[in-house]
């Protein structure tokens, strides 16, 4: 059993099914040219998609496709040059102001300066709740993701993967229904990473909520994923959407089944596709 | 000597220390300054010396020489063991109210000290404050800090004391603005450097909670300066009684160790000068140590590191 799989009980669960669910994010004609001293930079180009509720979407695609940049446009860190992006049914920034979602980046980002229990009371603080709500939180979350026992640790005191780990809580602490994650376990060893990609995978199917995810590892995405999107460089645009019908409630054997490879291989497929350079 | 100082303070923290191989070399470095003190005591106060045996008519051997130039009234460089003398006669052997009393003049000068380096500290965290946060003041703010600096102290201190002293402030302000004027550099400098220290991935964050500025100032970057204040905190208190004693020069004030350095040497007493040197330089240590202890009790708040 995954730690603390209890406390999530009290998560609602993703409402409706199929295409009636509501978008969380619609992205139409997306663009976005970064200035740079020698020549503008087609970054994204030309995006249509769109993420519903409880979807697990993976971004996928070699460095500097533009997935990154996908993610941060709508997390309003970045803001395209042309086209709509609409993020829960608002603008970006709306949904930023409303802290909508929660955000988990390729290094941990922890404050050193706090320990593993107030780095995840941050984001608990600022959005002004009291302390005994802030305590309790932590301690769930810190359940949740394997780590009790750990509240008054630093985090230099934590392995790679448990500083992850502790992001994650922290990102998802405030409750969020979207849950962006840039390459979470991109500097992890395999075994690591497939562990937390099983905990992942369960607290989504408990949770109900939508996660929209950057990788470059294609098990790690057909593993993850109900949808994967196969992005391509220069200028970073979308190749293909490929849907993935994987049983819910599989574990890491199911990378063997024929199904998996089957999905596995037309991801290699267009992403080859996408890489051809003549 | 030495075996005196091992035996004097033989706590376990020395003991550690010296199995380290710490307390070895210090005392060495000690012994060999303490030999060419001597020597330079003799080397230099020996043509008086000379002149006044010569003057004695009897006959002289270089013993005689030595054990002279070691024990003058008002030699052009004291022996050590004569300002090791002065210093516990003027801090021990007299009352602390006294104005012979180097207990006195010391505390004159700290709490000018102390003044100074509040109001410097207070001066260059808001100068920092205000460039981190203000383009305009990044702009234009930073230049005059620089060029502050340029300035020397001792022709800028006798400026403040009159301009100060013909507005009715005289005694401690004086002084601890002229301390101030020093130490809030390189605070300010730290600062700036420590508030704008926090990595892109860590504003990030703050944005993603759409956190205010001064919930991030607050959670964020204060916190992250801290590494770099502490380091400008020991230069800027030894600044601030740097300038707390130039800032008793030009005044003809009657009390601190400036003052006590000056009357020295109006009369020629090089001992009680040397005697005030090394109460300052005590002081200094002592001065810094003291946030060297505020930088540690911060450290183990944050569980071990800064």
């Amino acid at each position: 059993m995954v730690p603390g799989q209890a406390v999530l009980e009290g998560l609602a669960p993703a409402a409706g099914t199929g295409a009636q669910r509501a978008p969380v994010v619609e992205a139409r004609d997306l663009s976005l040219i970064f200035q740079t001293p020698d020549a503008p930079v087609t970054a994204l180009s030309d995006i249509n998609l769109t993420i519903r509720r409880g979807d697990f979407v993976s971004l996928i695609g070699p460095s500097g496709c533009g997935k990154t940049t996908l993610m941060r446009v709508v997390a309003d860190l970045a803001r395209q040059t042309s086209g709509t992006l609409l993020v829960n049914g608002g603008s970006a920034e709306q949904a930023r102001l409303d802290r909508a979602y929660g955000y988990v980046f390729q290094a941990p980002a922890l404050y050193p300066w706090r320990s593993i229990e107030r780095n995840i009371m941050l984001p608990l603080e600022i959005m002004g709740m009291s302390k005994a709500e802030r305590r309790e939180r932590a301690a769930r979350y810190l359940d949740l993701v394997g780590l009790k026992g750990f509240e008054r640790k630093f985090p230099w005191q934590l392995s790679g993967g448990m500083q992850q780990r502790v992001s994650i809580a922290r990102a998802l602490s405030f409750e969020p229904a979207l849950l962006l994650m840039d390459e979470p376990f991109g500097a992890l060893d395999e075994i690591t990473r497939d562990n937390l990609n099983v905990h992942l995978l369960r607290l989504w199917e408990k949770t109900g909520i939508t996660v929209i995810f950057v990788t470059h590892s294609i098990p790690e995405a057909v593993f993850l994923s109900s949808k994967i999107v196969v992005m391509s460089p220069r200028p970073g645009r979308i190749l293909e959407v490929i849907d993935s019908d994987l049983p819910t409630d599989r574990d890491l054997d199911a990378r063997e089944t024929p199904e998996f490879l089957e999905i596995a291989h037309r991801v290699r497929v267009a992403l080859r596709a996408g890489h051809s350079y003549d | 000597m030495t075996d005196a100082v091992l035996g004097g303070v033989a706590v376990p923290a020395v003991r550690k220390r010296a199995q380290d191989g710490v307390v070895l070399p210090v005392l060495t470095v000690l012994a060999v300054l303490l030999a060419v003190w001597y020597v330079a005591a003799v080397w230099l106060n020996a043509p008086q010396v000379t002149e006044q045996l010569n003057r004695g008519g009897t006959d002289w051997g270089v013993s005689r020489l030595v054990a002279g130039t070691w024990a003058m009234e008002r030699p052009v460089l004291p022996a050590p063991h004569q300002v090791a003398v002065e210093l516990y006669d003027s801090v021990f052997g007299r009352p602390v109210t006294s104005k012979r009393s180097l207990v006195y003049h010391a505390q004159v000068t700290l709490s000018a000290t102390v003044a100074g380096f509040a109001l410097g500290l207070a001066l260059g965290v808001l100068l920092a404050i205000g460039i981190v946060h203000v383009t305009v003041l990044d702009r234009s703010l930073m230049p005059w800090i620089i060029a502050s600096q340029t300035i020397p102290i001792l022709a800028i201190a006798p400026m403040i004391v009159v301009v100060l002293g013909n507005l009715g402030f005289t005694g401690l302000l004086p002084k601890a603005i002229i301390s101030g004027y020093l130490s809030f550099f390189p605070i300010a400098i730290g600062m700036v450097k420590g508030l704008r220290s926090p990595d892109p991935l860590q504003l990030d964050l703050m944005r993603t909670y759409s956190a205010t500025d001064a919930q991030t100032f607050a959670k964020l970057r204060w916190p992250s300066s801290m590494s770099f204040l502490f380091p400008s905190l020991k230069v800027a208190i030894a600044l601030s009684l740097v300038g707390a004693i130039v800032a008793e020069l030009p005044t003809g004030a009657q009390a601190g160790l400036g003052a006590r350095l000056l009357a020295g040497s109006y009369y020629g007493q090089t001992i009680q000068i040397w005697a005030a040197l090394f109460m300052s330089a005590f002081l200094a240590v002592a001065a810094v140590g003291a946030v060297g202890l505020a930088e540690r009790g911060l450290t183990r708040l944050r569980g071990g590191r800064l």
